[in-house]
């Protein structure tokens, strides 16, 4: 090694031995405190569009979702989704914010269910702008910001979506032979430079859970929980999981139960 | 009579409840996915279907008896499958070029990966777990760090198909192992997986230099 090494010089091969992990870390810190910035938050116009969208009168019914029913009595958005996943008695099971949306579009819009799901999710990659019911879901969701996770656990149907949606949750398969605890059951762990949540830690999970729908930023929507679901399960190489399917609403049931306590803060904005 | 029945059926209640617990949970899980993924175009449902393994990592929460690891250890080791001429150290440059690549074998009717743009077959997805050259900084960790491999382990015949092996079924050696049967799964060919082993192990290969 040459002797007459400079400062300048020392410093960067300081930093080149540093571990690279570390600053990775650093750099990615620095990113998420730009994300953090709240008024910032391309989130907010899509809540807006959601409102409008919310009051519209639409559909072969002619009528908007203003009468929509998320547990908490029709019209009473209020709080309703900090208090989902749910059992409601006229579907019969149990349901989240993406299902319920789409039976009250359905029923009280007269909407044909299967022609919603030809469009669930913005195309990030023709730089498309959000879904209607991406929109939806955000701006329901945002009716609940700054109140407790607290979904309701009375009802057998809803003991057993936690239950079986945490047995779903460590259930392998596809040809990567993952589930979802493969990445999210340990502290600590990242994908690349992606850290993972891990579900069994509290603080972890309610900060996961308190911030979706969420913004994300390589996207360029507002993204919502059965969107990261089918993201996850599409990594995962499975075929798509159907929106609003008992599986995703048992997976949903028993991660927000984890996260139960947590404080919503939406919308969310991440990567 | 009566009451020893009973009592047997407690003792037997004790032994077993669990057992039946985790199977009763095993069949709902599998009503679930039966429910949740709709068939059509772009669908492959056989995905959904688990093999013995996958059943059994799962109902046993990656947590197998000793006796059903075993098991597995054996029936795994039985899928592995050689290259041609059985040359397990392969070409490490083309295994760098595997390594990286994460493309490959997503499907479903809403962001399937193109065939157009997969030229030379599917990607190992490696740093999305593993550390391997030093000079890749966004490599994750859910697997153990890989880099200096070969430098630490050497390449004897052993190493090397400790190595093939491993990388063609991890379930052979370590039961209910995160890491996917690459070969086994159909993720890698062998010749593809030999070159993966040749970029741990060759004392040429960039993830051996200091």
């Amino acid at each position: 090694m040459k002797r007459n090494l400079t400062v300048k010089g020392l410093t960067a091969l300081t930093l080149a031995l540093a571990a690279p992990v570390a600053m990775g870390e650093v750099s990615v810190e620095e990113y998420r405190a730009m994300l953090a910035d709240k008024d910032a938050n391309p989130g907010f116009l899509v809540i807006d569009q959601g409102e409008a969208l919310y009051k519209t009168k639409r559909g072969p019914k002619n009528a908007s979702l203003e009468k929509c029913d998320f547990g908490l009595g029709p019209g009473k958005l209020k709080g309703a989704y900090a208090q989902l996943p749910r059992y409601f008695k006229d579907t019969k099971r149990v349901q989240d914010i993406e299902s319920r949306l789409l039976t009250c579009m359905t029923t009280l819009q007269g909407f044909d269910e299967a022609e919603i799901k030809k469009k669930l999710y913005a195309d990030q990659r023709y730089n498309e702008s959000n879904t209607e019911l991406e929109m939806l879901a955000a701006y329901v969701a945002y009716q609940s910001n700054g109140m407790k996770i607290a979904p309701p656990l009375k009802h057998p149907a809803e003991k057993e979506a936690q239950k079986v949606g945490e047995a779903y949750f460590w259930n392998r398969h596809g040809p990567m032979d993952f589930s979802c605890a493969t990445c999210h059951a340990e502290d600590g762990k990242r994908v690349r430079l992606q850290g993972l949540v891990n579900v069994y830690n509290k603080k972890d999970i309610q900060a996961t859970m308190s911030t979706w729908p969420t913004y994300r930023v390589s996207h360029g929507v507002v993204r919502n929980m059965q969107h990261r679901m089918w993201d996850c399960h599409w990594q995962m190489r499975t075929p798509d999981i159907d929106y609003g399917s008992p599986a995703t609403v048992a997976l949903i049931s028993f991660l927000t139960h984890q996260a139960k306590g947590g404080t919503y803060d939406l919308p969310g904005m991440k990567r | 009579m009566k009451n020893h029945t009973l009592i047997l059926s407690a003792l037997l209640a004790g032994a077993f409840g669990s057992v039946h617990a985790a199977e009763d949970l095993s069949a709902k899980v599998d009503k679930l996915v039966a429910s949740s993924f709709k068939p059509g175009e772009g669908q492959d449902m056989s995905r959904l279907v688990q093999d013995d393994t996958q059943k059994l990592c799962s109902k046993t929460r990656n947590n197998p008896s000793a006796k059903d690891a075993d098991a597995i250890n054996k029936r795994e080791r039985a899928t592995i499958k050689y290259p041609d001429g059985n040359k397990l150290m392969g070409d490490w440059k083309n295994g760098e070029k595997l390594v990286k690549g994460g493309f490959g074998m997503r499907i479903g009717a809403i962001e399937p990966d193109k065939a157009d743009k997969q030229k030379g077959g599917n990607g190992g997805n490696c740093y999305a777990c593993h550390a391997l050259d030093p000079k890749e900084v966004a490599a994750g960790n859910i697997g153990p760090s890989l880099t200096g491999y070969g430098a630490l382990r050497g390449a004897s015949d052993d190493i090397v198909t400790y190595t093939y092996d491993k990388l063609y079924n991890a379930q052979a050696t370590v039961a209910c192992s995160s890491m996917p049967r690459m070969g086994h799964n159909g993720i890698l060919t062998p010749a593809q997986v030999a070159d993966i082993t040749a970029y741990l192990v060759s004392p040429e290969s960039p993830l051996n230099q200091k």
